[in-house]
């Protein structure tokens, strides 16, 4: 050390320290940041290639996604149940695990919606929304759960169970909205009875979208408190790193693992509810809307941070909902957008291997670490 | 020719039949998945793969005329998929789950993408050698109808246990999947024998893929692939990373898949869902039945971090 830099090192000690604390987190968001422009960047390549205008695409994706305000009302509609959809996703990657079928405790969870209103349709919405909401919660929370109990007592792989639990849980609604639960007037497309006005849920004043999104983004503030201020959290995040050792510190892994899948299920099935009392107003063959499937890509973008998923998911939002009007005008298939955004996963993911490599985000490099 | 009446013989009949049929693809991906996971990776891409190497057989098939060219194309797009999968797992802190679930994502992407002109159009189906061709009883016939691209897949999974036993290329690939170590004893580059069986996996899930579109179900759409991608990774776990029991595990499935159509040909139609989902049924039971919490799977290659 120089005698300049310990005086200064003894002169401002904390400053130092701040500096350092902010090399780092400024790593965690231009690193991200860089790979998304790089993997928009391999995109506009892909568009300039085919002979397409990667300017007029974006531009397009802009005026779609963000430009008026019926767009924004289009973008957070269908951010709305992206963000629970993407919990599903970042509660157990807190784990180190990789749970790809949130589709399946959202069709559920949707369900069970559906069959508690056919049962509770004499309960003002006081009452009969949360008894619908508590049973897609359970619903979605015992699929999900199952996947992480079979995890850690079976040792099952949750990655493909869980994805083979979506294919089954999608088959369980067709059957049961073809069969014991179908609504004898539902003729073209099979399901439960309509929902009361009284069961419906409205939007929030002046936004234009149902509640489900402020109840998402409330969601993700609060399991990112559970995950980054609550020993749980902390907890978690040591039996993610290494199951051993927090074994060996007396952690309850297996409760902690069955506790976060159920919650991630449980958040799943929170998208089917407002599914069926925003949206369609009964449980069919609607709810199988690909959601979970989004809400992977959402969570690996935002690098499975709670928070983070709230601009994903409206980015993502954005784009799906700009989808349309660049097909009509640039003339290109609506698998556009999923080129773009399976670039920008890939691109996202390699990014991984730069953490660490720029000298600029080291945090010895501005002080004490 | 009318139809036989076999009464609730059909149903195993039109099972077997079934088993064959849809068993090709299961066949080849989870071969194609066998062998990378030997090397010590897994490659959860292979669903996109198999979606992506359908379209390409199907829109070469057409254009060429030739079903084989077809399914050339779709091994060579395969590959490269795996080659993606193989050199981006290379970087260090790059996980390969997560990359197999982008690039699943974006095999299916660029699958609707540039397959969205071939939806239409009619290309050449595979030929099928008539195995049947002694019996007069219809339904039997039409089991017995095999399509080539099942009998190089079951020469493949023979011809794959024997490189395993006896080979070099075997013993390589059977050490790179035992960890680094083994493989730098050998003399070899873990990382260029990983990249290598990752890239001859995505051809055979390519191939996979081209028999969906070229024969059974036999055309090009965005539904063509219900998790048989994925199915076959559960499928070589159930399979004990084994190639001749991934063909008896293949053929299982099949027979599963083929349950709810079978039914429904006698008049069975009540349950046709729950049917519909035997298959996914049967691989999570099996996939249960399969695995243990407390002691090494039984045939797991070390490096693929099943026991940890």
């Amino acid at each position: 050390m120089t005698d300049a830099a310990a005086s200064r090192a003894l002169a401002a000690p904390s400053a130092e320290g701040a500096l350092a604390a902010l090399a780092r987190r400024a790593e965690a968001v231009a690193i991200p940041l860089g790979a998304l422009l790089a993997g928009v960047a391999a995109f506009s390549l892909f568009l300039a290639l085919l002979g397409h205008s990667p300017a007029e695409f974006f531009a397009l994706v802009w005026r779609g996604g963000f430009g008026t305000a019926f767009s924004w009302e289009n973008t957070l509609s269908r951010a709305a149940p992206l963000l629970l959809a993407a919990l599903c996703v970042a509660l157990p990657a807190r784990l180190g695990l990789v749970v790809i079928g949130g589709e399946g405790a959202i069709v559920l969870g949707g369900l069970a919606a559906g069959a508690t209103a056919m049962v509770v349709g004499w309960a003002p919405g006081a009452l009969g929304l949360p008894l619908m909401a508590l049973a897609a919660m359970a619903v979605g929370g015992a699929w999900i759960g199952a996947v992480g109990w079979l995890r850690h007592h079976r040792g099952v792989n949750e990655t493909i169970a869980s994805l083979l639990m979506a294919y089954i849980a999608i088959a369980l609604l067709n059957h049961l909205v073809e069969g014991p639960l179908r609504d004898p007037a539902s003729l073209n497309k099979p399901s439960t009875p309509p929902l009361p006005d009284w069961l419906r849920i409205g939007e929030i004043p002046g936004v234009g979208v149902h509640w489900g999104l402020a109840f998402g983004a409330l969601a993700c503030v609060l399991a990112w408190v559970l995950i980054e201020r609550t020993r749980w959290g902390f907890a978690a995040r040591i039996a993610g790193g290494n199951v051993r050792a927090a074994q060996l510190q007396g952690l309850p892994v297996g409760a902690l693992i069955l506790g976060f899948t159920a919650l991630a299920g449980a958040m799943a099935g929170l998208v089917g509810f407002f599914e069926v009392a925003a949206v369609h107003g009964a449980a069919n063959g609607s709810l199988i809307s690909g959601y979970g499937y989004a809400g992977i890509l959402i969570a690996f973008l935002a690098r499975h941070n709670p928070l983070a998923i709230i601009p994903v998911a409206v980015l993502v939002g954005g784009l799906e909902a700009s989808g349309g009007l660049v097909q009509r005008r640039m003339d290109l298939p609506d698998a556009t957008v999923l080129v773009l955004e399976g670039m920008v996963f890939v691109a996202i993911l390699l990014g991984e291997t730069l953490y660490g490599r720029f000298r600029m985000f080291r945090p010895e490099l501005w002080g004490r670490a | 020719m009318s139809e036989t009446d076999l009464g609730l013989w059909g149903v195993p009949l039109a099972m077997l039949a079934g088993a064959i049929r849809v068993s090709t693809p299961f066949l080849f991906v989870s071969l194609g998945e066998c062998l990378t996971e030997r090397s010590g990776r897994i490659n959860l891409g292979l669903e996109g793969t198999l979606v992506f190497g359908a379209m390409a057989g199907y829109a070469i098939a057409y254009e060429t005329g030739s079903p084989w060219l077809g399914v050339l194309a779709a091994a060579v797009c395969g590959a490269g998929f795996g080659l993606a999968h193989g050199a981006m797992c290379s970087l260090a802190r790059v996980n390969d789950i997560a990359i197999g679930i982008a690039l699943m994502l974006l095999g299916m992407g660029l699958a609707f993408f540039f397959g969205k002109p071939y939806v239409q159009p009619v290309a050449p189906d595979l030929p099928s050698i008539p195995f049947g061709f002694w019996s007069d009883i219809p339904q039997l016939r039409a089991a017995l109808d095999v399509n080539a691209l099942f009998l190089v897949g079951v020469a493949l999974a023979l011809a794959m246990a024997w490189m395993f036993r006896a080979t070099r290329i075997g013993l390589v690939i059977r050490a790179t999947g035992d960890g680094a170590e083994a493989a730098r004893a050998l003399g070899v580059d873990p990382v260029r024998v990983r990249t290598l069986a990752t890239a001859a996996g995505g051809a055979l899930a390519g191939v996979g893929g081209a028999y969906l579109s070229l024969y059974y179900p036999g055309s090009w759409n965005e539904g063509i692939s219900s998790g048989q991608g994925l199915m076959a990774v559960a499928l070589v776990i159930f399979a004990r990373w084994k190639p001749v029991n991934c063909l008896w595990a293949a053929l299982l499935f099949g027979g599963a898949g083929a349950l709810g159509p079978a039914l429904q040909s006698v008049g069975v139609t009540g349950g046709y869902y729950l049917f519909y989902a035997a298959p996914y049924v049967l691989t999570l039971g099996l996939l249960i039945a399969a695995s243990s919490p407390s002691r090494a799977l039984a045939g797991a290659p070390a490096a693929l971090g099943f026991n940890r």
